[in-house]
């Protein structure tokens, strides 16, 4: 149920409590509740906002053999392995991550047990089949789902409340400090699940990490996930994974929300396009690869110029060879009205057009793969899809990096037991992506985040409980 | 190969304009896509990049007002996108409902006003009253109230004529939505989604968020199939008796274990019974996700359609006690303000959800998924 009266937050002493509100939290609540245990969910958004990133997503990556729920074929434990190896160059605990792999094939039935539906891969997703399940109504109907399990097993929801510190003494946490409704509140508790995201939205503190460059960043999901508790710990010598100074960004639309623009903010048109900077230079090759397999690298690359801008430009022919933003385009009939447009030097982008074009090379466009129509002998080469923009009308879309997490994240075991100064904590665990940093310490597997909540917040819950019993 | 970006909206921009909202808002969930397995809507959605005027006519008509989506939705208020799915579609459907009735003004009237409906229902059972009084009949059972003759005479027109309109308002559909020559299998297709409400079910059978929030319910479902058979059953009812009057001879008052009378008692009995549950589901359900404005004109609607329902019921319970008089009255009164009323109230939300579905089914065909 819903706490409605924030004295009672410190009236007695809860078996389990969890800090934060999104799916890793609420996989451990439902584990810890189902055996009877009194748990409280400490959420520091708003209801209307509860579920923190866990509310963007849209799939999960699951192994199995043979046909499972919406997913096709096989996906073994090798596959995912190897998958995972590649995106982390190594960057990744082998224990835990093979952990994760092989438990993600019985999470999927216990999911579906819990409430949350799923549906056939999403229109244009269809790569996706075998290996990632996607939630029918996407992440906030699975949030959902999860709370009304929750609830219906008596569990305690607190919205509005964001935990400040956690005390511990002896290598036990005792209790949180809690504010709620401009107090503090002391919260005791005989075992604690910390689930409380990442620190990505605590502009100041990415700066200091990134850079003050980080500052133009977007953020991607929610604005709750200040890494508060990440910090406290830190601070209080807890054992760390994941470099510090990096976050996981791509390439969004340009004037997408500072926070919480979600899945809709993506573009896809950077392959067909030529992008420039604010000096209307180019600074990479726009066609390198397919686009899924490198929007995630342009999130860096546009960090790395002036004023953390750039701009994709197409033509007539160009503009229905991908899903269009949701944000319209550019338009202009010239590249100098599009330049103006933009408040780019007309000269300027003239130029680079002008270039790009005369070192196009005739060829067979194929927009579906890799066509390998490059230019000549321009610097940087567009190496596949490079075509003339010329044809008008122009178009033009403006790309700002978009943060999706940080790395930096609790050392867990594979009890996800967080680790102190003097070894392992009596009763804390941590769940998701406060500790995803022990798997993924670089790169990202499409759909591994909610794998990684999912496991670890169920063994939380579990190991929580049991803690308790 | 060109496309139209110009149609493009800018998501941040909300619009009071039903149209130019409900496109804001379709666009951003084409780039979603998240609640693809919830209906039809969806589906249809990623057929297209930009939408035209008439697409939009299309998707809203073929919405349900399931609220799946509202609830599954990460960017509902307060955030800056503001999605409402749900109510935008629900509001430029109302708006092309009212565009396409002729003439134009009368439909907007029904909709956005249940008062509008009482006082149709007043007029028709005091036409009926004065009927009653003018033109006794010679026959047996309610015939000895009101003649055949004149039955037919106030009753013919009234539903032919709601009826020409409501061709003239889907020929304006088919035309703005761009619908193709109607086949065979479009027409089955719709048929056995209307008929087993298959975009109220959720996707996979669980129901809707109508009056639960984000919990699922099969309740509306239900009840509006209960509204739905209990109206189809009264209107075999009659249809049945106008057969066996004309072509058996056969005069009413029939028995109990008569066409007219096994197709009429259950359809009433469904009929009243859906229709004060669906009153009462709507008492539940949150209003923000329905049609704006239109909420009166909507509950005056399922009032007058269980009122049609039960007064016939209590006609046939009256038998040829005094009762019969007043309640033909009542009863034939209801039924011609609902049969007059059909293309502007929400009554003519059947035909065009039907249109939509075909649309859908030729769509499909034509195009299937991309
Ligand atoms: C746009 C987007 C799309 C994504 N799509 C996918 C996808 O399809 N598949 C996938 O696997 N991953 C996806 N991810 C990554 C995924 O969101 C995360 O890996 C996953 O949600 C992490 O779950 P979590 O429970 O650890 O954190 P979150 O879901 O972020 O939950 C953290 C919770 O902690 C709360 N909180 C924060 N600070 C405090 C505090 N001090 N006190 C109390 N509560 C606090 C927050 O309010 C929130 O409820 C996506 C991310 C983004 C941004
Ligand atoms: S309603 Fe919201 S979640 Fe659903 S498809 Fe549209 S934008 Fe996405
Ligand atoms: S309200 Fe229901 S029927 Fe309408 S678009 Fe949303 S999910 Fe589909």
């Amino acid at each position: 149920m819903t706490l409605m009266d924030p004295g009672q937050l410190s009236a007695g002493v809860w078996d389990v409590v969890i800090a934060g509100g999104g799916n890793a939290a609420l996989c451990a609540a439902i584990e810890a509740a189902e055996t009877g245990a009194k748990v409280l969910i400490l959420e520091g958004a708003p209801k209307v906002y509860r579920g923190g990133n866990s509310r963007h997503t849209r799939n999960f990556r699951c192994m199995h053999h043979g046909a499972l729920g919406p997913l096709v074929d096989t996906y073994d434990e090798e596959e995912f392995w190897q998958d995972l190896l590649r995106v982390t160059k190594g960057e990744t605990d082998e224990t835990l991550a093979r952990h994760a792999i092989r438990t993600s094939e019985q999470c999927l039935p216990w999911m579906q047990s819990h409430g949350v539906r799923f549906q056939p891969s999403l229109a244009g997703t269809l790569s996706l089949d075998r290996t990632n399940a996607f939630f029918l109504g996407g992440g906030k109907a699975l949030v959902n789902a999860y709370y009304l399990t929750a609830e219906d097993l008596g569990v305690t929801v607190a919205y509005d409340a964001q935990v400040r510190h956690v005390a511990i003494a002896d290598r036990r946490a005792t209790h949180l400090d809690v504010e709620l409704g401009g107090e503090i509140h002391t919260v005791r508790g005989r075992a604690f699940v910390l689930a409380s995201g990442g620190f990505q939205s605590d502009l100041d503190w990415l700066a200091r990490a990134w850079g003050p460059s980080a500052r133009n960043f977007l953020i991607r999901g929610t604005p709750y996930n200040r890494g508060v508790v990440l910090r406290d710990m830190v601070d209080q010598g807890a054992m760390t994974v994941g470099d510090p100074t990096q976050c996981h960004a791509v390439a969004i639309d340009g004037r997408a929300p500072k926070f919480d623009g979600g899945i809709v903010t993506r573009l896809d048109c950077v392959p067909f396009s030529i992008v420039v900077n604010k000096h209307s230079q180019r600074f990479y090759d726009e066609g390198e690869d397919v686009w899924p397999k490198r929007y995630a690298i342009w999130g860096r690359l546009v960090a790395a110029q002036p004023d953390q801008v750039a701009y994709s430009i197409i033509d007539n022919r160009a503009i229905d060879l991908f899903m269009p933003s949701v944000y319209p385009p550019i338009s202009a009939d010239t590249i100098e009205g599009l330049a103006q447009k933009l408040g780019l030097s007309e000269t300027a982008l003239a130029g680079t057009v002008r270039a790009f074009n005369a070192a196009c090379r005739p060829g067979n466009f194929h927009p579906q793969q890799l066509d390998g129509v490059a230019t000549d002998g321009l610097d940087p080469p567009k190496t596949n899809w490079a075509r003339p923009v010329s044809e008008p009308p122009f178009y033009a879309y403006s790309l700002r990096p978009g943060v999706t997490f940080t790395y930096l994240g609790l050392k867990v075991d594979k009890s996800a037991r967080a680790t102190g100064p003097d070894g392992p904590y009596d009763n804390i665990w941590s769940a998701g992506e406060m500790m995803a940093g022990s798997i993924l310490g670089q790169g990202y597997l499409a759909g591994f985040g909610m794998t990684i909540g999912t496991v670890f917040g169920r063994i939380a819950g579990q190991e929580a409980a049991a803690h308790v019993a | 190969m060109s496309l139209d970006v110009t149609l493009q909206t800018d998501p941040g921009i909300l619009s009071s304009d039903p149209v130019e909202e409900a496109r804001r808002q379709i666009e951003i969930c084409n780039a979603c896509r998240y609640c693809e397995g919830f209906c039809s809507v969806f589906p249809a959605i990623t057929r297209d990049k930009v939408f035209a005027d008439g697409d939009i006519t299309q998707l809203a008509n073929l919405c349900h007002n399931c609220r799946g989506c509202y609830y599954a939705c990460q960017y509902t208020a307060p955030h800056e996108f503001d999605l409402n799915l749900p109510r935008a579609l629900a509001a430029a459907r109302a708006d092309s409902w009212e565009r396409f009735a002729w003439p134009d003004g009368l439909a907007r009237t029904f909709q956005t006003r249940g008062k509008a409906l009482a006082a149709a229902l007043v007029l028709g059972t005091a036409l009926m009253f004065a009927a009653i009084a003018a033109l006794p009949g010679g026959g047996t059972g309610f015939y000895a109230w009101l003649g055949h003759g004149a039955l037919v005479a106030i009753f013919l027109p009234a539903f032919v004529l709601p009826l020409a309109v409501i061709c003239v308002g889907l020929r304006r559909y088919w035309t703005e939505v761009g619908g193709l020559r109607v086949n065979w299998a479009d027409l089955k297709c719709a048929a056995v989604s209307a008929g087993r409400l298959k975009n109220l079910s959720g996707g996979q059978g669980q129901g809707c968020n109508f009056e639960k929030e984000e919990r699922f319910s099969d309740a509306r479902r239900h009840m509006h199939q209960a509204v739905m058979y209990g109206f189809l059953l009264c209107f075999a009812a009659t249809a049945s008796g106008t057969v066996l009057h004309y072509v058996f001879d056969m005069q009413a008052p029939y028995g109990f274990w008569s066409a007219p009378k096994l197709l009429g008692v259950p359809g009433g009995i469904l009929l009243s019974i859906g229709s004060a549950g669906m009153l009462m589901l709507r008492r539940k359900a949150d209003p923000e996700l329905g049609t704006p404005g239109r909420g009166s004109g909507e509950r005056g609607f399922i009032w007058l359609l269980g009122f049609a329902g039960l007064s016939g019921l209590l006609l046939y319970a009256a038998q040829d006690s005094w009762l019969t008089g007043p309640l033909l009255a009542l009863h034939l009164g209801g039924v011609l303000a609902l049969f007059l009323l059909t293309p502007y109230s929400k009554m003519a939300h059947g035909f065009y959800r039907f249109a939509a579905l075909v649309r859908d089914a030729q769509d499909q065909r034509t195009r299937g998924h991309v």
